[in-house]
Order: structure tokens, then C-alpha cells, then sequence
């Protein structure tokens, strides 16, 4: 696993059903390239988060919200923003899958009135 | 119709006319929806060739102005996150962190905007880098931290936050005055190949263009400042080491005596903006 890894979301606590919210997300991850050696020469294998996804589950109704592939040439602490259509009080879940086979979690849960 | 294509035309033109002139934006820094930031203010007297200072933060493009007014966007902001857990670590002989001693990092309050300050007790003028390690070295008998370390500049950032909103205010007069005499010196003297001083660009040529950039006053009021080039944060003198080096002059070294005495010049300057509390900056 590798070090210093913090995911971070921010998701609105409440809504009104139907409504169009902003997500944002961020995760601290040093995103190794494999292209860099250390001081002995040797290579450090890539280690970057490779997919990301974001899922709402409801009572009622769930799905998947975006499912994001990353490639190389992808900066530090990736940062996502999306929007999501709120159909229902239920939790957003979020998934960051590392090339070294860590994943990393985290939920927020969202109130519709 | 016409009439809205003679509008376009002009629009255009405008556009065109637009990279040009780079004077710095008259908006409003607001973070977090809640604290509002003095980006703009009236130049402190004893400053001869200013009228009115301005944050770097108002010659920047909109998109990275927008990153600052939001701590979860703004990525300075992971540093001083890191810089929590290291004010929470027990390092050194004595078995102590910072929060031994200080508590709550909210303690710092102030602290920032009145460095650089002469030090009575060590008879010199010292910058948050000398009171950090001073803590570190005397306190915690831990090791000394270098100047631009990752954890030194992390933890300037996390002291720079809790100061955030209030305006700058380093004392220039008494036992500071010479090295603020000397900071001056230093800015007004033209170094290197390039025969180049802080003043012919950051006072006469702000808001002017230069390598494809926006000039802007030099302040160092948001330091230390996440920088979009090198995705990290930045400490004051790394920046000055970095604008000497362009004048293709010998630099200084960071935490040099000449550095600490044109931190509290530049600093000077800036009285009255606030302390942005990590700034970010292309």
C-alpha cells in the first residue's frame, strides 16, 4: 500500500429529490509512474490508482454514477468533479483501486427532505 | 443581425487586446464562502514607488483565483493536512510534539503575520523557519528541520492557516531597522547578467508580461503558496532563490542572513494585505 494515501469527498448533506448535486474528489496518492529509479538504480514499480468509481445506493433505487479509467501521465492527488442526480435519501460510495491491488473506500450519505 | 455581428467584431477585438494589458482583476477573494481576504489595499508609507499593493493572487487567471477561494480545491491545503499529523508526533529526546507544548495548532493565531521579527534572546532577525527549528532543536531535542524540507514548508503552511484574513504587520523599526535597511538595499540593486532588481520588475513593470506571465508585485503575504508548476508547496526563500536565479545572478542560500533581511523588506511591502494561508499560484 502505499504511503500517505487520504481520500477526500465532498458531497452536499441534504437535496431535493431530482436534483442535480456537485460532487467533488480527491485523493492524496503519489501516483509512482514506473518510469522513476531509486538512489540504487532500480526501477520503483508503477503504482497509481487505475480506476475510480462513484455508486449511489439507495432504498430503491442504486447505480453506478461515473466509473473512471486512469492512465499514466496522471498528475498527484487526482481530483474529480462530477454531478449526480439525486433521486433519493441514500449514500454515495467511493472506490480508488491501486495498482498495487489496494483499495481504497469511502461513503457520504445524502438526505432528500 | 447586423447589429449583433458588429458586437461579436468588437468582442473579438477586445479579446485580442486582452493577454496584452495584464493589470491585476479587482475581485473579491472570499474562501470558503466566509472569509474575505484583502487582496487590495492602500501601499504602507515608506514605500516610495507603490501607491496600492495587490496580492499576487489578482494577476493570476480566473481558474486558478478560483482554486484558492475553496480549501478543498485548493491542494496546498492536503500539505497542511500533513503537516497536522507531523504537530501531533512525538519526535526527539525529550518526548514531545508540538501540541505538547502549543496545544491546539489554533495557538499559532497571529504568529505569521508578524514574520519575519528580530529575535531578542538570539540577537538576530529570525523567520517561522528559526522559531520551528528552534522548538525542534532546544525544545524537543529533535533534529533541525533544512529550510525547504518537505515537513519544514508544510508546517509553515499549517502556522500561515491560522493566521488567515488578518492583515500582515512586520515591525520595521527599532532592532529590525537595519535589516530592513539592508532588504531594501538589496531590492534596489540591480544583480546578475541580467542587471535586473525585485524593483525593475514587481514596482515598475507589475501587471505587465514577462516569459509568457503576468508580472505581479512580488508580495509574499499568501506564502507559502502551492505552485500549479511543481504541485507542492513553496517557502518564501525558495522563491526568492528561484527569482534571483532568473536575473542570472549567484543566488543566495534559503535561510541565509541576506534572505531573512529581504523576507522582512518584501514583507514590509505588503503590510496590510492578509494572510492567505497557503495561496495558490501557477
Amino acid at each position: 500500500m502505499a504511503k500517505g494515501v487520504k481520500p477526500r469527498v465532498k458531497v452536499p448533506k441534504s437535496a431535493a429529490a431530482g436534483d442535480v448535486v456537485t460532487i467533488k474528489t480527491l485523493i492524496s496518492h503519489k501516483m509512482e509512474s514506473g518510469q522513476r529509479k531509486d538512489k540504487e538504480g532500480n526501477i520503483i514499480p508503477r503504482s497509481i490508482i487505475n480506476r475510480f468509481t462513484c455508486d449511489f445506493v439507495g432504498a430503491s433505487q442504486s447505480g453506478n454514477v461515473i466509473d473512471v479509467q486512469l492512465s499514466g501521465a496522471i498528475s498527484t492527488n487526482p481530483y474529480f468533479e462530477f454531478e449526480a442526480k439525486v433521486p433519493e435519501s441514500g449514500e454515495f460510495k467511493f472506490t480508488w483501486y491501486d495498482d498495487d491491488g489496494s483499495v481504497y473506500e469511502t461513503a457520504k450519505s445524502i438526505t432528500v427532505a | 443581425m447586423r447589429r449583433k455581428a458588429f458586437a461579436t467584431a468588437a468582442l473579438v477585438a477586445l479579446g485580442l487586446a486582452g493577454p496584452l494589458s495584464a493589470d491585476p482583476v479587482d475581485d473579491k477573494l472570499i474562501v470558503n464562502g466566509e472569509t474575505e481576504l484583502v487582496t487590495h489595499t492602500k501601499a504602507p508609507d515608506y514605500i516610495d514607488g507603490l501607491d496600492e499593493i495587490w496580492s499576487g493572487w489578482a494577476f493570476r487567471a480566473a481558474e486558478t483565483r478560483a482554486i484558492e477561494a475553496d480549501d478543498f480545491d485548493n491542494p496546498g491545503m492536503i500539505f497542511v493536512e500533513d503537516a497536522e499529523a507531523v504537530w501531533n508526533r512525538v519526535e526527539g529526546g525529550a518526548g514531545k510534539s508540538c501540541a505538547s507544548c502549543h496545544g491546539d495548532p489554533s495557538s499559532m493565531k497571529g504568529v505569521r503575520t508578524v514574520m519575519p521579527k528580530y529575535n531578542e534572546k538570539a540577537g538576530d532577525l529570525w523567520s517561522l523557519e528559526d522559531y520551528i527549528n528552534d522548538c525542534r532543536v532546544n525544545r524537543m531535542q529533535a533534529e533541525a528541520w533544512g529550510w525547504n524540507d518537505k515537513d519544514m514548508v508544510n508546517m509553515t503552511a499549517l502556522i500561515s492557516v491560522q493566521s488567515r484574513g488578518m492583515p500582515m504587520n512586520v515591525a520595521i523599526d527599532g532592532p529590525a531597522k537595519p535589516y530592513w535597511e539592508k532588504g531594501r538595499e538589496m531590492y534596489y540593486t540591480r544583480t546578475g547578467q541580467l542587471e535586473l532588481s525585485c524593483a525593475n520588475c514587481h514596482e515598475d513593470h507589475y501587471g505587465d508580461m514577462i516569459r509568457a506571465d503576468h508580472l505581479s508585485q512580488g508580495q509574499i503575504n499568501g506564502f507559502p503558496t502551492y505552485r500549479l508548476k511543481n504541485a507542492k508547496l513553496n517557502s518564501i526563500h525558495a522563491r526568492f532563490k528561484g527569482c534571483v536565479r532568473d536575473t542570472r545572478a549567484a543566488t543566495y542560500k534559503p535561510g541565509s542572513p541576506e534572505f531573512h533581511a529581504l523576507e522582512l523588506y518584501v514583507a514590509s511591502r505588503g503590510n496590510g494585505l492578509s494572510v492567505e494561508g497557503v495561496a495558490v499560484r501557477n
